[in-house]
């Protein structure tokens, strides 16, 4: 139960910053049925999956602060770091909510870097991503049965450049779920 | 799901036909003796202004019906004039035509300033070839090497490259590795998909040979100290597994799945365990050793940083690796059974990662940051000096020929991933020819047997 008030204030300061913080798009969270397990958003942009209840997904504006394909969710990290973002925070909890809420379902986290450094290296870099994500969705109610995780280092990059903008699309983690 | 690509290796069986007959004219004693005073002049003047040596290459002669089937000469010279330590002469420049001793005439050479002459004849014999051939210093009026292979049609080009290592030996007193081979990951993409092989070549980048093709990334190519075997990471199941594969007859064995992280395999020297990275519940990598027979795994590292990438020592009885458990990726040594602490070996820089050991012992190749360029560094296992060897943006995975002389690499040029070698003294680079696709991640063969 702890944890899910620490949750509870957890959304209620993200939702607040979204709704003062301009274009990041979140779902709108007017109700309480946010909590139900089946109006938890995925940030999906198909948003026929979220249908049937009063939530709809818009997408996010900028396709670096969470982009999406199906049901995969793809969050960003800054050069040689693993941190969360802050402005993750908030997904990330609406994820483990939604692990925590149906045992069945499964995440895998695939851990990615961009293409400077060392191959294996990066592998390692990806890796810690990837349980950085995987830390966070544990303390909010994920069981640690729920969720794998792989680093594909460098080599699976999302773009394909050497630029700068490039390295930001691939220094990721995916979350996509199988059950 | 990857696909094997099951083709016969020829190469690795033809050096078992290819039988040298020995010297035909003098004692290799006196052979030895001349090629090592040689080797001192030479190394001398490359170490100062890497000065080529002239060296004249007269066409083979063809004892045999109708055209030569391969010419010797021009493989021979392509791979001395791509070492950059020989001028070639040859063609219309040649004084005559020579394809045995008993036909030179050294004052003919040294009018055209030549040190060295090679001069020999391939002939039929029976279903297969025998290749003769001489080299003679010009100066000293005396040969210096000398032999005959015998060569089944197939091998024809393997054998020039064997004549070519027998001259630069000759003349620079290093080992030739123009008939070793070298394996590396080449991708190919078309939209979003991308298809990752693993390719064996000559080391002069001709007669490539896919031996492994996956829709998922293939990492980390290896050898086994006999060059029989490669092992390499593949993520075909979805997860990092390491496997090893038999080139001679494509088989193959997964060594390790574990949950989490399988990467990074190293050979120790004498073949029997794999040095690799696997990750704990957590995550968080460390440095094992896997016994290949019985697959008995020992620790070597227990840190919560990142500690991967490990080598072996030429003498098996230390593994280099990476760790970046003083903030930043360097390179730290570690006794290879498990017991002892490790101590960091680089103190150059921000960021040294990816260790090499050269077969010889003495240098350990990284890469290296160098004011946010990723390039190959070699430092002395012997003196500690460091040197940075390449001047690209993106250069990693070095990767030593067998006579520790030189280096392969992989780089990034106009935004395609190709092959470099650069010698460990710097002095001498060059490209390897890549067809086509996106390459990387080159692994140099041992010798043949």
């Amino acid at each position: 139960m702890r944890s899910n008030i620490q949750f509870l204030a957890v959304l209620a300061v993200s939702v607040a910053l979204v709704a003062c913080g301009g274009n990041r798009t979140l779902p709108p969270s007017d109700s309480g049925s946010i909590y139900g397990e089946d109006e938890v958003a995925d940030n999906n942009a198909d948003s026929s999956s979220a249908a049937g209840s009063g939530i709809r997904s818009t997408g996010l504006d900028d396709d670096l602060a969470g982009s999406t394909t199906a049901d995969t969710l793809i969050i960003y990290f800054d050069y040689d770091k693993s941190e969360v973002r802050p402005e993750y925070v908030d997904l990330l909890a609406t994820h483990a909510r939604r692990l925590a809420a149906d045992g069945r379902q499964q995440l895998r986290l695939e851990g990615h870097g961009d293409e400077r450094g060392s191959r294996e290296y990066n592998i390692g870099l990806g890796e810690r991503r990837a349980q950085a994500v995987r830390r966070l969705l544990l303390i909010q109610g994920a069981s640690s049965a729920q969720i794998s995780t792989v680093s594909y280092g460098e080599e699976r990059p999302a773009a394909f450049g050497s630029t700068e903008s490039d390295y930001e699309k691939n220094r990721r983690v995916e979350l996509s779920y199988r059950r | 799901m990857a696909h094997l690509i099951d083709y016969e290796m020829k190469k690795s069986q033809s050096s078992r036909f290819i039988r040298h007959l020995g010297s035909l004219v003098i004692g290799s004693i006196i052979m030895f003796l001349s090629s090592a005073s040689n080797a001192q002049l030479v190394i001398e003047i490359t170490k100062g202004a890497s000065k080529p040596v002239p060296i004249a290459l007269v066409p083979f002669g063809w004892d045999g019906d109708g055209q030569p089937p391969a010419d010797i000469a021009a493989i021979v010279r392509s791979d001395l004039v791509g070492s950059s330590r020989f001028d070639v002469l040859d063609g219309e420049m040649l004084p005559a035509l020579p394809t045995r001793g008993v036909e030179v005439d050294f004052d003919n050479w040294r009018r055209v300033a030549v040190n060295y002459l090679v001069v020999g004849e391939l002939a039929r014999e029976g279903d297969e070839y025998s290749l003769r051939f001489q080299v003679f210093d010009v100066y000293g009026a005396r040969q210096v090497v000398a032999d005959r292979l015998i060569v089944p049609a197939v091998d024809l080009r393997e054998a020039g490259h064997r004549v070519a290592d027998v001259v630069f030996e000759a003349v620079t007193g290093i080992k030739g590795v123009f008939a070793t081979r070298v394996a590396y990951v080449s991708v190919t993409r078309s939209g979003n998909q991308q298809t990752y092989r693993l390719i064996m070549a000559d080391a002069d980048g001709n007669n490539e040979r896919p031996f492994v093709e996956s829709d998922e990334p293939i990492m980390s190519p290896v050898w086994s100290p006999d060059g029989r075997s490669i092992a390499y990471v593949s993520f075909e199941s979805g997860q990092a597994a390491v496997y090893v594969q038999t080139l001679r007859t494509g088989s193959r064995r997964k060594v390790s799945a574990r949950a989490g992280v399988n990467n990074a395999p190293s050979w120790s020297p004498d073949g029997r365990n794999l040095a690799l990275t696997l990750s704990d519940a957590d995550g968080n990598l460390d440095v094992y050793v896997l016994k290949l027979i019985g697959n008995k795994l020992t620790r070597i590292t227990s840190r919560r940083s990142i500690e991967t990438e490990p080598t072996w020592s030429a003498d098996g009885k230390t593994l280099y690796f990476t760790s970046d458990r003083g903030g930043a990726p360097q390179i730290y040594r570690a006794p290879a059974n498990g017991d002892g602490e490790p101590e960091r070996v680089t103190f150059e820089g921000i960021y040294n990662a990816r260790p090499r050991v050269s077969p010889d012992g003495r240098w350990l190749a990284m890469v290296h940051n160098d004011r946010g360029r990723f390039r190959v560094a070699v430092q002395s296992l012997e003196n500690d000096s460091f040197q940075v060897l390449s001047d690209g943006a993106l250069d990693e995975s070095p990767s030593f020929a067998p006579n520790s002389a030189q280096i392969i690499y992989a780089t990034r040029r106009a935004g395609r991933g190709v092959l470099e070698t650069v010698s460990v003294d710097g002095q001498v680079s060059g490209r390897v020819k890549s067809v086509g696709s996106d390459v990387r991640e080159p692994a140099w063969s041992p010798f043949r047997p």
